[in-house]
């Protein structure tokens, strides 16, 4: 039998035990903050305005949205929204929301919220880029509020994939006089100091849990120091004033690598490409002969055989990146067509490519069969060292074809405004960066009506059968909600784009990117935002929330 | 000649003679890539290291410095030509023409000239060899440099027309051209030599300015300003010391141009 003074010994010893255990979730509780860097002044903190990268992330840390991309497993994942459905039809999708959440100014959140946020982001008054990819027809995208945890959102024409834009759409409060400043997401923006700082609180009332039932986000805060110098990032970085480098370039990767390579992570291949292309615009200024020569399949495919991509992997990236493909990068686990191999690096077939089209070796230099000396030059932007380097390595292999290639390097505008406005250039070397997993994303490059089909805008119709056929392949995949047939839409596009390569493509450089080690449960990966993309979840080690 | 002024000749003329050896001294050539080595260290083979792309960096080196070494008094010359016809006429002629030589010249200086020099990088031929749009570039910074020459040139020459000397020249019934040719230019000389070598390193300067920005002399021909700009990204001195090679150049160089000048030619 227990006395009753030891009894009394064990009960108070309890009721320490409980006092230390709950002032240590406590502890817990309180994360400290979390500090990295934002290469450029958020544009906005209106999440429909959003166009930078800056913003990007400030949207990304502060927006609460109905689905959420996994950025580890790409699935889509409910967040505000319990469950949805997609009609057959693909013009509707019906939400099931979560009940009991509040915004973070209190203010409680229900269908009407995502009634008002699709009414502004559709607004066309807004110009929301965001907005855009909802377009899909003529007229008017309706909302049907059926309870307060349900809404029927319908669109005027299919869109593909339609779910998965819904990542991007930060929902705002109808009722909430502080606007886009009353947010669902696990932090708010606190404090801003233009040209310095944004200071990001936790949202008190953000919805989330963990396993244990402890409220997330874990940290207290995130300071963003607006910083476009990335030397004085990694500097900063190394003293232990920031804990992340969202995406470092290989250089650097490499130097912080060899002091603390348990501090930088290579994810892989991302989905950003760098490619170049030929200007087959009819109407450009350039010669007859070149323009039949940028023209031809048989020209392009040669000169993408001469191209050591292994070497521009090794080389230019330090072998953080992998030779591309195509238009879609093997990180994009679903929409990448595995069939397709990267073009070896064949000189002596390039060589006879051209040689069958009349083309002829003569002391050393390529002419074609009219005798011209085969010369073009390519242009790329003045700053981007990597770009420049495999230019000059192209130059070097094509070179080695009696080729001669003339390496320009532009400001960015000058650049632009030769490529897209008075096509006077020859061939352009520039880089892609996806952020869309979606092909409906690439719409504006594929389409031979598009702007952004570099080699040969704005088409009244497609000028060749194979522009026709992706046309008419990227517009069957838009217009149907069949994820298996949209698929072998994209294969077949990514396919011909192989065969006819009118973009050339080199490398897919690998997600680069640091991270402190006072940051735990950090698992950075190829989409953006790399290395946060779970900072409800991230903490900071006790040293270090003790120093903050 | 003061040891400084000696030591500072024989330093750019062993320069020239270098940079003029070349094809004896690295004969691997500017643009041969060793892919198997890129970023490598100094070694027998490579006696700078190789840069990012594998290219000898002693090579490169004296390459460009041929280039800039070559040009840039090229330049030079078009700018204190230009400079001496702008201002010196100006100055020589007096009066409402000086005003507007110095109304023109303000306005040129006034301009942004790395922006101004940027766009009409930008609207040059893009099919040009890599030698000639070395030459274009130079030609361009001859151009548009000549502003501060001229305004100095133009004081000089409206100092010189009111001169006791020039004055009695004119009693004695010389004029025009004559006038100028005779007594006003070899007075004008000092100046002249001294904006001549001040403008050497400023083209240089210039160029690898142009250079660090990624629109200087295009690949794959070397200048200092390519080779400078692969300082970019340095974080520690100590990491890569031979990288340092080129700039150590350019502060010899430079200096030993401004030790060139005589006494006389600092003070005009």
């Amino acid at each position: 039998m227990i006395g009753r003074r030891t009894f009394v010994r064990l009960l108070l010893a309890c009721a320490l035990l409980f006092l230390t255990l709950t002032s240590g979730m406590a502890f817990s509780q309180s994360g400290g903050e979390l500090r990295f860097s934002l290469h450029s002044e958020p544009k906005t903190f209106d999440p429909f305005l959003v166009d930078d990268d800056s913003s990007l992330s400030i949207r990304y840390l502060t927006g609460g949205v109905l689905v959420r991309v996994n950025r580890h497993t790409q699935d889509l994942e409910p967040e505000l929204a319990e469950s949805w459905k997609v009609s057959n039809d693909g013009k509707q999708i019906t939400f099931k929301l979560r009940r009991g959440i509040t915004f973070s100014d209190g203010s409680p959140f229900s269908s009407e919220d995502v009634a008002f946020t699709m009414q502004r982001l559709m607004d066309p008054a807004l110009h929301s880029s965001t907005g855009d990819a909802f377009r899909s027809g003529n007229g008017a995208v309706s909302t049907r509020i059926i309870a307060p945890d349900q809404i029927s959102i319908a669109f005027p024409a299919a869109i593909a994939g339609l779910e998965r834009l819904f990542d991007q759409v930060a929902i705002m409060s109808a009722h909430s006089p502080r606007k886009e400043m009353a947010v669902l997401g696990p932090f708010m923006v606190a404090e801003y100091k233009a040209g310095s700082s944004v200071l990001l609180r936790r949202n008190p009332n953000y919805w989330k849990k963990d396993s244990q039932g402890r409220r997330l986000p874990y940290l207290d805060s995130i300071r963003l120091d607006v910083q476009s110098n990335r030397d004085v990032e990694m500097l900063r970085f190394k003293r232990g004033e920031l804990d992340l480098i969202n995406v470092l370039d290989s250089d650097y990767f490499d130097r912080l690598a060899a002091t603390s390579p348990q501090l930088t992570h290579d994810a892989g291949p991302s989905l950003d490409s760098d490619f170049m292309w030929f200007n087959q615009v009819a109407s450009a200024p350039i010669p007859e002969y070149k323009r039949s020569w940028f023209r031809d399949a048989n020209f392009r495919r040669a000169i993408s055989q001469a191209i050591n991509r292994d070497d521009l992997s090794r080389v230019v990236f330090n072998g953080h990146a992998q030779p591309a493909i195509g238009p879609v990068s093997p990180a994009n686990k679903f929409w990448f067509n595995s069939r397709l191999k990267p073009e070896p690096y064949r000189p002596d077939t390039a060589l006879q490519r051209l040689q069958a089209d009349g083309f002829h070796l003569q002391n050393g230099t390529l002419f074609d069969k009219a005798n011209n000396a085969v010369e073009f030059s390519i242009v790329t932007n003045a700053g981007s060292k990597p770009r420049e380097r495999m230019a000059v390595m192209v130059q070097e292999d094509l070179g080695k074809l009696g080729i001669k290639v003339n390496v320009v390097t532009l400001d960015f505008p000058s650049l632009i405004e030769r490529i897209s406005q008075k096509f006077n250039y020859e061939a352009a070397m520039l880089g892609f960066r996806n952020v869309d997993l979606d092909p409906n994303g690439q719409m504006n490059i594929w389409l031979s009506s598009a702007e952004n089909h570099a080699w040969n805008p704005q088409q009244k119709s497609p000028e060749t059968a194979w522009e026709a056929e992706i046309d008419r392949l990227m517009r069957a995949q838009a217009s149907t909600a069949d994820p298996k047939k949209r698929k072998e839409s994209f294969d077949r596009v990514q396919q011909i784009v192989a065969e006819q390569a009118p973009f050339i493509y080199l490398v897919n450089q690998n997600a680069l990117s640091a991270v402190s080690s006072a940051v735990e449960g950090a698992n950075p990966g190829i989409l953006h935002p790399q290395t946060f993309w779970n900072a409800e979840r991230l903490t900071l080690n006790s040293t270090t929330r003790a120093s903050r | 000649m003061n040891l400084a002024r000696k030591l500072a000749c024989v330093v750019v003329l062993v320069v020239c003679a270098l940079s003029l050896a070349a094809n004896w001294l690295a004969p691997a050539g500017y643009t041969r890539q060793f892919r198997e080595a890129p970023s490598a260290p100094p070694s027998r083979q490579h006696w700078l290291g190789t840069d990012e792309v594998g290219r000898d960096r002693f090579a490169r080196l004296l390459y460009g410095t041929r280039i800039s070494l070559l040009l840039a008094p090229a330049a030079a010359l078009v700018s204190t030509v230009l400079a001496a016809l702008v201002g010196g006429l100006a100055g020589y002629v007096g009066g409402i023409w000086l005003r507007l030589a110095r109304g023109f010249t303000d306005l040129f200086l006034s301009l942004p000239w790395l922006f101004l020099l940027i766009a009409v990088r930008a609207l040059l031929p893009l099919n040009v060899s890599p030698l000639v749009s070395v030459l274009i570039t130079f030609l361009i910074l001859g151009l548009l440099g000549w502003a501060a020459s001229a305004r100095v040139l133009s004081t000089s020459a409206d100092a010189l027309r009111n001169s006791d000397f020039v004055l009695q020249a004119r009693a004695s019934g010389l004029h025009g051209l004559r006038l100028f040719l005779v007594h006003v230019l070899p007075n004008l000389k000092p100046v002249l030599y001294a904006q001549f070598w001040i403008s050497i390193p400023v083209f240089i300067l210039s160029e690898a300015n142009l250079g660090i920005l990624g629109l200087g002399v295009t690949e794959p021909l070397p200048s200092w300003g390519s080779l400078l700009r692969e300082l970019e990204g340095l974080i520690s001195f100590r990491e890569e010391p031979w990288r340092l090679v080129p700039l150590l150049l350019l502060v010899v160089v430079m200096t030993s141009f401004q030790l060139l000048l005589s006494n006389e030619e600092v003070t005009a």
